[in-house]
């Protein structure tokens, strides 16, 4: 690259993505060129699922190599001018560094869990779906599936606004048609809609705040807009309005991605139109993502803006968690709570960032920017959580359409799901399935944060120690109160599985299925973990 | 390093673990004593193995790192002030286990109630254990979600309130006291309990020792509890299981009280210094509190349990006195309460179990003459509580006031003297009250209603454990009530007087049992295993209860140690006090004063 205009590209650096890119052509051309047999779909469930453990082995591997890659870059003497009239540096948009592998590793292994979860929801769709009308195109599915899970691995490492924008999108665009595939379903329709006006208006603003900063800085790279911005820091004006305008924008764009607060409002209403696994998705891969793309800009590009928008950031983190909180305490329906449970961890993941603006002096001890690792690592944690509570909820969605009793009344339409979300459906469950009540109840009490959810107590811990570490007492506060709020839902929630079955309630959960194999691999995790956090916290700071 | 306070911890935790083999299932609560036996071995190994010549340092530690990332080493220890409170724990606990041999709660699934006291004993004796702040919040919090259940599965009418408002009054507290114990360790960069005492709150500044000793001490204060916070200790004494009560009562209000001993009082003197008028005065008002809400109880159990506030209140007051002869007073308060509260929630247990209430209007009186052996103990513990000198309960009231009386210098002499004085009201409104509730159950006279065998029948067939979703038995049956149904039923056709005894309540159980039994069906069927081992037990109950008279030997087992105890640290405290003393010295600091 020295001097010519002419990338050569790093392909190990992209191999992750290509990998996903490849195994998605191959699913489509598989589908529409196999035989269509009964066993098709699984084995189209399969090849995805290998796709992903290759790019996660690809992951692996770069982590343990241990260097940074970047590739797509753009070289000093194309820099232009920036605002100092001093010629950038190279910049690269596609940069594989430690933070770009650990989100890309939580993305693909939820991105397992998902697939495995898919395969039940495909094969229960299949067995009881009355003939053609309504079932789940398996290949399309497993098709957006893995561009969904492109978007996800690709935005990590993005380092320019265009890039960060475009695998948001490739993120969000196959989410409303994985919604919506469930056809002849009007709350899976409803919700789709739904997510896409949401999507597309946060899409809308976060261009608008990319353009302004593009306006004020000259440069789409992260790196260079926080050069610009820190020189231009002392010639404020006009300028300095424009930019708080363009970062409360951008901020706002991707605050509906990981729906908070004031943006929250669609979580629900889709989480439970869609699919379970989807919402899976949607809490765990769409929301790291946009975690991702928050923490990209507001600490590469925007960093020395922090004093600006880090007490948004704070009371965004405080409004999100108690929203999402007070919200989830009255739901009956259990896909309905694990999305506003969703919103309100979301805000606990908040929380660090907005004490990365913490002067150093406040607090002695305390490391400089332990901010973002506190994030990542509970982000890390809650990916594991909650992909254990999604995957026990698709078995009892499962459960009920197994059961034809529970078609014949509404149709296929209703789905019976007016009994898989109630949460009176969980009754006993630990009595009558215990393998799968058992591991919903220790999700359930690692979400609130309490041993023996070790895991859960752990990332408390963490981001605790970086609100105080960060001198925001009222944070912490807010943020106690929260985990009490919180505990009010998830152990009512929880007493219920141990509660006795409800009279007649005899039926167990079938674990055979490969949703059994993401109940399983999730529990593992979780409970690796808990006993040792550290696997988490040394990758993630 | 040493094994033995790790084995401590991991015996209980393997010993849950292993109830879920199936083995072990079907004999959970013999094996839940030889498990908690084993602890009890270990704890009495640790005390003989504990040099008793130097108490005031650590002993016996285990210095691993766990979570390098977070800063957190396990690291346990023992010393003057801890080595009583685990023995203790270790006892009350494998006490808990051979109660429940002999009377296994209502509620049934005795296998998951055995897990459940296990995890809940490594829970406290971890807290009792751990040197480094986060390791101890992390044992502090184990115990929360086993309480709720043990509560919420086993416990009385009103359980389920009772056991949401006991976890999120509890979990509201540490949440606190855990930014507190962030805040300490930001300030001085150290988890390790031990070096932070050895600086006596060097390198931290009066504000944040102020404000961290505040985080800290409300978060301790909800679990000890202190006076505005106790509203959760009522209801989840009330609603608890016996042994759910002793061992909330006998240890987990400790390990709030520790808390205060380990860390906020040594870590933080600056901020305790500021701070003990406050709680001073919020532990004389929980004294009189206490004791005056007692006199207004009718049931026994929520009579004990606002004893408990008050006996608390003590426990706080010598903390706040911040002086060698309060905190000592305070660690011995600490231990005599877990010692006779727990026998007191035992022998309430008892009488729940005999006349079907606690209520002591509906008791009657005459207890001393229907039930002689139970009737005296409760009047041995009433009198050891209300601190009789040559009881356990006199000593460490007595140098909690004795500290009050002349508090440490930084803090003012006539505020603590006030202290002192309302305390001293305080004992006498605690002999009022349980003079009172002696007068109305145990003197008097017996008020016999069944003629035929009394309530000590053994039951014809083996109690069925109730299931819990239907309300467990009728215990506010009213004497029409009964009288109703047991006309109905055709047996004991006679009229009965307005105190419902065991008998008839046993009889409106068995009835109750019977369709239950009916109804459930082939659920029930499913269980059949976990309520043969029950059934089991029950027989054996049967045969002790026919030896002992009125009481099983279960029962004698689990109460004698605690009479024993209490009569010994009664007539010898240097027993307990040459361990704590030195410790207590040393965590105050050479400075104070004697």
């Amino acid at each position: 690259m020295t001097g010519g205009t002419i990338q050569s590209i790093d392909y190990a650096a992209v191999a992750a993505p290509l990998v996903l890119v490849l195994v998605a052509g191959l699913v489509l051309l598989l589908d529409a060129f196999l035989p269509a047999r009964p066993g098709g779909a699984r084995a189209l469930g399969l090849v995805t699922l290998g796709g992903l453990a290759a790019a996660l082995a690809v992951v692996a591997a770069q982590a343990v190599s241990g260097a940074t890659r970047r590739t797509f870059c753009v070289p000093a003497s194309l820099g232009g001018e920036s605002a100092s009239g001093r010629a950038a540096a190279a910049s690269c948009s596609f940069v594989a560094d430690r933070f770009t592998l650990v989100i890309a590793a939580v993305v693909l292994a939820a991105g397992l869990v998902v697939v495995l979860l898919s395969m039940t929801e495909i094969a229960v769709q299949r067995g009881t779906g009355p003939a053609e009308r309504g079932r789940i195109p398996a290949g399309e599915w497993y098709f957006l599936l893995l561009a969904t899970l492109t978007g996800a691995v690709l935005l990590p490492a993005s380092r320019d606004l265009i890039m960060l924008v475009v695998s948001l999108e490739l993120v969000s665009l196959p989410v409303f048609a994985l919604t919506a595939l469930r056809r002849h379903d009007g709350r899976a329709s409803e919700a789709a809609l739904k997510l896409f006006l949401v999507s597309v208006v946060s899409t809308a603003i976060t261009l608008f705040g990319v353009s302004l900063l593009y306006g004020v800085t000259g440069s789409v790279h992260l790196g260079r807009i926080a050069a610009a911005l820190r020189t231009a820091g002392d010639t404020a004006g006009d300028m300095a309005q424009v930019t708080a305008v363009a970062v409360v924008l951008v901020v706002a764009g991707f605050a509906f991605k990981i729906a908070a607060v004031p943006f929250h409002f669609w979580a629900a209403d889709v989480y439970r139109g869609a699919p379970v696994p989807i919402a899976a998705l949607l809490s765990v891969v769409s929301k790291a993502s946009g975690f991702a793309g928050l923490i990209l800009l507001l600490t590469s590009a925007l960093a020395g803006q922090a004093a600006l928008w880090a007490p948004g950031v704070a009371v965004v983190a405080a409004l999100t968690m108690t929203a999402g909180n007070v919200l989830a305490m009255r739901q009956r329906a259990a896909v309905r709570l694990l999305a506003w449970s969703s919103v309100a961890q979301s805000g606990y993941i908040l929380a660090p960032l907005a004490a990365y603006a913490a002067e150093p002096h406040a607090a002695p001890h305390a490391e400089p920017r332990v901010a973002v690792g506190a994030s990542v690592a509970y982000l890390v944690f809650y990916a594991a959580m909650n992909l254990i509570a999604f995957s026990v909820v698709t078995l009892m969605a499962r459960r009920h359409a197994d059961d034809p009793g529970d078609l014949s009344g509404g149709g296929f339409g209703s789905e019976g799901d007016a009994e898989t979300g109630d949460l009176e459906a969980y009754r006993g469950l630990v009595w009558r399935s215990p393998a799968a009540g058992l591991s919903l109840a220790f999700a359930l009490v690692c979400l609130a944060g309490l041993p023996p959810g070790l895991a859960g107590l752990f990332a408390k811990i963490v981001v605790f120690r970086a609100v105080v570490d960060g001198g925001l007492g009222w944070l912490a506060v807010v943020v106690a109160a929260n985990t009490v709020a919180g505990l009010y839902y998830y152990i009512a929630w929880t007493a219920r599985l141990f509660a006795p079955p409800a009279a007649g309630e005899s039926r167990t959960v079938s674990t055979r299925a490969a949703a059994g194999v993401a109940v399983a691999v999730t529990v593992a995790v979780t409970v690796v973990f808990s006993v040792a956090p550290q696997v988490v916290l040394s990758v993630a700071q | 390093m040493s094994w033995l306070p790790i084995a401590l911890v991991a015996v209980p935790l393997v010993g849950a673990v292993a109830s879920a083999v199936p083995a072990v299932r079907d004999r959970a609560v013999a094996w839940g004593i030889a498990v908690s036996a084993l602890v009890l071995v270990l704890a009495a190994a640790l005390a003989a193995v504990f040099d008793h010549g130097r108490p005031a340092t650590m002993q016996l530690e285990t210095d691993q790192p766990w979570i390098p990332g977070l800063g957190l080493r396990f690291h346990l220890g023992v010393d003057g002030v801890s080595l009583p409170l685990v023995v203790l724990t270790a006892l009350l606990a494998f006490l808990c286990f051979v109660h429940l041999a002999g009377h296994p709660p209502a509620g049934g699934r005795p296998g998951a109630l055995v897990v459940t006291l296990l995890v809940l004993e490594v829970g406290m004796i971890g807290t009792f254990l751990a040197l480094d702040l986060l390791l101890f919040f992390v044992f502090f919090e184990v115990v929360l979600v086993p309480m709720y259940f043990v509560i919420a599965l086993w416990g009385g009418a009103g359980r389920r309130a009772a056991a949401v408002k006991f976890i999120l009054y509890t979990l509201l507290g540490s949440a606190v006291l855990l930014i507190g114990l962030l805040v300490v360790r930001t300030q001085a960069g150290t988890l390790d309990m031990v070096a932070l005492a050895g600086r006596h709150g060097a390198g931290i500044t009066r504000s944040a020792q102020i404000l961290a000793f505040l985080a800290i001490g409300l978060g301790l204060a909800v679990k000890t509890p202190m006076w505005p916070l106790h509203t959760w200790l009522p209801d989840a004494h009330t609603e608890a299981p016996t042994v759910g009560s002793v061992l909330l009562a006998g240890v987990l209000l400790k390990m709030g009280s520790y808390g205060y001993a380990r860390i906020a009082i040594p870590v933080l003197p600056e901020g305790a210094a500021a701070l003990a008028p406050w709680l001073g005065a919020f532990a004389v008002v929980g004294i009189a509190y206490g004791s005056l809400a007692c006199l207004a109880q009718r049931d026994l159990k929520r009579m004990i349990a606002y004893s408990s506030v008050g006996h608390m209140g003590f426990v706080l007051l010598g903390f706040a006195s911040l002086t060698p002869v309060g905190l000592n007073g305070a660690l011995f308060a600490n231990v005599a309460h877990g010692l006779i509260t727990g026998l007191l929630f035992f022998l309430a247990g008892a009488v729940k179990e005999r006349y079907g209430t606690t209520d002591m209007v509906r008791l009657g009186g005459g207890m001393l003459r229907r039930l002689p052996y139970v009737g005296s103990l409760l009047t041995f513990a009433c009198v050891a509580s209300l601190g009789l000198p040559g009881l356990a309960g006199f000593w460490g009231e007595m140098l909690a006031l004795l500290g009050a009386f002349r508090p440490a210098a930084a803090l003012s002499r006539p505020l603590f003297l006030v202290f002192m004085a309302v305390g001293g009201l305080g004992t006498v409104l605690t002999a009022a009250y349980f003079l009172v509730m002696l007068s109305r159950v145990t003197h008097g006279r017996a008020v016999e209603t069944i003629p035929l065998g009394g309530p000590l029948e053994p039951p014809p067939e083996p109690e069925e454990p109730l299931r819990p979703d239907e309300p467990p038995r009728p215990p506010l049956a009213t004497a029409e009530g009964v009288r109703e149904v047991l006309s109905e039923v055709g047996e004991g056709a006679e009229p009965v007087e307005p105190v419902a005894t065991g008998a008839a309540v046993a009889a409106l159980d068995r009835e109750d049992v019977r369709q239950e039994t009916a109804r459930a069906g082939a659920a029930a069927a499913g269980a059949a295993g976990a309520f043969g081992a029950g059934a089991a037990d029950a027989a054996e109950a049967g045969r002790g209860r026919r030896r002992f008279g009125e009481v099983s030997a279960y029962e004698l087992a689990a109460w004698l140690p605690l009479v024993a105890l209490i009569v010994l640290f009664g007539l010898w405290p240097k027993a307990l006090l040459a361990v704590t003393t030195p410790a207590v010295q040393s965590l105050l600091g050479s400075g104070a004063p004697p």
